[in-house]
C-alpha cells in the first residue's frame, strides 16, 4: 500500500550538500501505523515531503496504492484558508481531490461530525483555537477517505489535553472508511506517539537507525532505546 | 481536459470568495488606480500636451501598476497556512493552478478596470461614447497577455524574501511589447481613427496572448515545483 525503496535526497550542491534522506526503505500495509522519531534536522518532514509528492528524491522510488488521490497530508500547518468557514475549506480540497460534488456536502458533515466539529462547520477557520484548528487540518486531510494519512508532527502547538485528545482521536482513526489505513506520523517526542504505533522509527541523519515493530514495548522502552539510538549513537 | 478546468474553476472560485470576503486588495488597488488617475489629472498642464495624446498613455501605466498590485497578493493566499503545500500535494495539476489563478486574476483586474475606466473618462474627458465596444475589446485582449505573464512571475517570486519588489522589475520589461500596442490601439480608438487602422494592432496583442499563455502554461509547473 506505501513502500520507499533506497530514498536518498540531499538539499544544495557541491560541498554544501545537506543529505536529508540516505537510502531509507520501508514497506507499510494497510493497519499499520509507523512513527517516526528523531531529533530536529533528522529529516523527517523531507520523508513525509517526499511520500506526499511534494519532493522528488534524488534516488528511489516511493509507491502508493491509488496515487495522490490515496493520500491525506498533515504538513506543519494547517493548509487551511483563514477567511473560509471549515466547511467551506473542506469542499473546496474535496473539489480537488475528485469527490463528486453531490458527495461533498455528506461526506463533510460525517468526517466533521467523527471529529466533534459538526457545530463548528460554519465558522471560519481563523475563529478556531489551536487545537480546533488542528482538528479542522485533520478533517481537511480525510476528506477524499484517504487509505493513507501522512501527519507531520502533529502534536506541535498543542495543549498537554488537546494532544491528548488528538491522540485518541488518531486511534480511532486508523481504520478508515473502507478498510484499514496505512498511517506514517514523524514526532521528536517519543511519549507522543508510541501508543498510536504499530511500528517504530528512529531517524537520524537522514537514515533509519532503527526500525522494527512496536511490539509490547512501552513508550519507557522505546524512549531508552531511542537515546541509545540516537543520542548515543 | 474537463477535470482540468474543474480544478481550475475551483481554484478560481475559491480566490475571488476569499476576495469578496475580505475586499482588502480588491479596495486598496481600486483606491491606488483612482489616486493615480487623479496625480495624472492634476499633474499635467493641459495646454502643453493636448488630452487625447497623452490620454492613451495615462490609462495603460494605471493599468499596468494597478494589474502589478493584484498579481501580487495571487498566490499569497497560498502562503496562509501552509496551503501552497497542500496544493501541490493534491491532484490538483500545475497547469490546472496556473488556469485557476489565471481566471482569478482576470476577474479581480477586470473588476478594477470597471471602475477606473469611468474615472479615467471623467477626468480626460475623452469621448468614448461611440467606441466603448471596440476600446473594452483593447482591454480585454492586453489585460489577458498582462495577467497571463504576471501570474506565471507572480508564482516564480512567491517564495522570495522580496517579491512585492521582484515581481514588477521581472514583469514589466516583458510588458513593454504588450503596453505598447493597447497605447497604439487606444490612442487610434480615442482619436476617431477607422477600426482598420487599429487591426495590426489587434493582432499583435492576440498573437502576444496566445504565445504567453502558451508560454506560461508550460513553464509554470517549474515554478511551483520544490
Amino acid at each position: 500500500m506505501l513502500s520507499a525503496e533506497a530514498l536518498r535526497h540531499v538539499f544544495g550542491e557541491g560541498g554544501g550538500q545537506v543529505v536529508a534522506l540516505d537510502g531509507v526503505s520501508f514497506n507499510l500495509t494497510p493497519g499499520q501505523t509507523l512513527a517516526i522519531f528523531g531529533p530536529n534536522g533528522a529529516g523527517k518532514t523531507t520523508l513525509l515531503k517526499v511520500l506526499a509528492g511534494l519532493i522528488r528524491p534524488r534516488e528511489g522510488v516511493v509507491r502508493v496504492a491509488g496515487g495522490r488521490r490515496a493520500i491525506g497530508w498533515i504538513g506543519h500547518q494547517s493548509q487551511l484558508y483563514e477567511h473560509l468557514t471549515v466547511r467551506e475549506n473542506l469542499h473546496f480540497w474535496a473539489s480537488l481531490y475528485g469527490v463528486p460534488a453531490a458527495r461533498r456536502g455528506p461526506r463533510a458533515a460525517l468526517v466533521l461530525e467523527r471529529l466533534g466539529m459538526a457545530d463548528r462547520a460554519d465558522q471560519p477557520v481563523w475563529s478556531l483555537s489551536r487545537g480546533l484548528a488542528q482538528r479542522a487540518a485533520i478533517a481537511k486531510a480525510l476528506i477524499h477517505d484517504p487509505s493513507v494519512l501522512l501527519l507531520d508532527e502533529p502534536f506541535t502547538g498543542l495543549d498537554l489535553a488537546a494532544a491528548a485528545e488528538l491522540r485518541v482521536l488518531l486511534g480511532e482513526l486508523r481504520g478508515g472508511d473502507t478498510g484499514g489505513r496505512v498511517v506514517v506520523l514523524t514526532t521528536h517526542n517519543v511519549d507522543e506517539g508510541v501508543e498510536l504505533a504499530t511500528d517504530v522509527a528512529f531517524q537520524r541523519h537522514g537514515r533509519f537507525v532503527h526500525f522494527a515493530p512496536r511490539g509490547g514495548r512501552g513508550s519507557a522502552e522505546i524512549a531508552a532505546a531511542y537515546r541509545r539510538a540516537v543520542t548515543d549513537g | 481536459m474537463g477535470e482540468l478546468w474543474a480544478q481550475a474553476w475551483a481554484v478560481a472560485r475559491k480566490d475571488l470568495v476569499l476576495e469578496f470576503r475580505t475586499r482588502t486588495a480588491l479596495l486598496s488597488t481600486v483606491v491606488f488606480t483612482v489616486l493615480v488617475l487623479t496625480v495624472f489629472n492634476f499633474g499635467r498642464d493641459p495646454t502643453a500636451v493636448a488630452t487625447i495624446d497623452l490620454a492613451p498613455s495615462v490609462l495603460w501605466v494605471t493599468f499596468t501598476f494597478a494589474a502589478m498590485l493584484a498579481l501580487n497578493r495571487a498566490f499569497q493566499l497560498e502562503l496562509e497556512n501552509g496551503a501552497l503545500e497542500g496544493l501541490l500535494a493534491s491532484p490538483l495539476s500545475p497547469r490546472g493552478l496556473y488556469l485557476g489563478k489565471l481566471l482569478a486574476n482576470l476577474a479581480f483586474v477586470g473588476v478594477v478596470q470597471a471602475i477606473g475606466l469611468p474615472v479615467f473618462v471623467l477626468f480626460f474627458d475623452v469621448p468614448v461614447g461611440h467606441v466603448w465596444l471596440p476600446l473594452i475589446g483593447v482591454i480585454a485582449l492586453a489585460t489577458i497577455g498582462f495577467v497571463a505573464v504576471g501570474t506565471l512571475f507572480s508564482a516564480m517570486v512567491i517564495r522570495t524574501r522580496f517579491a512585492e519588489l521582484l515581481l514588477p522589475v521581472l514583469l514589466l520589461p516583458f510588458l513593454l511589447l504588450p503596453l505598447t500596442y493597447a497605447v497604439q490601439a487606444t490612442a487610434r480608438l480615442l482619436a476617431n481613427r477607422p477600426l482598420s487602422e487599429l487591426s495590426g494592432w489587434l493582432k499583435l496583442l492576440a498573437a502576444y496572448d496566445i504565445v504567453f499563455l502558451g508560454l506560461a502554461s508550460l513553464l509554470f509547473p517549474h515554478t511551483v515545483d520544490e
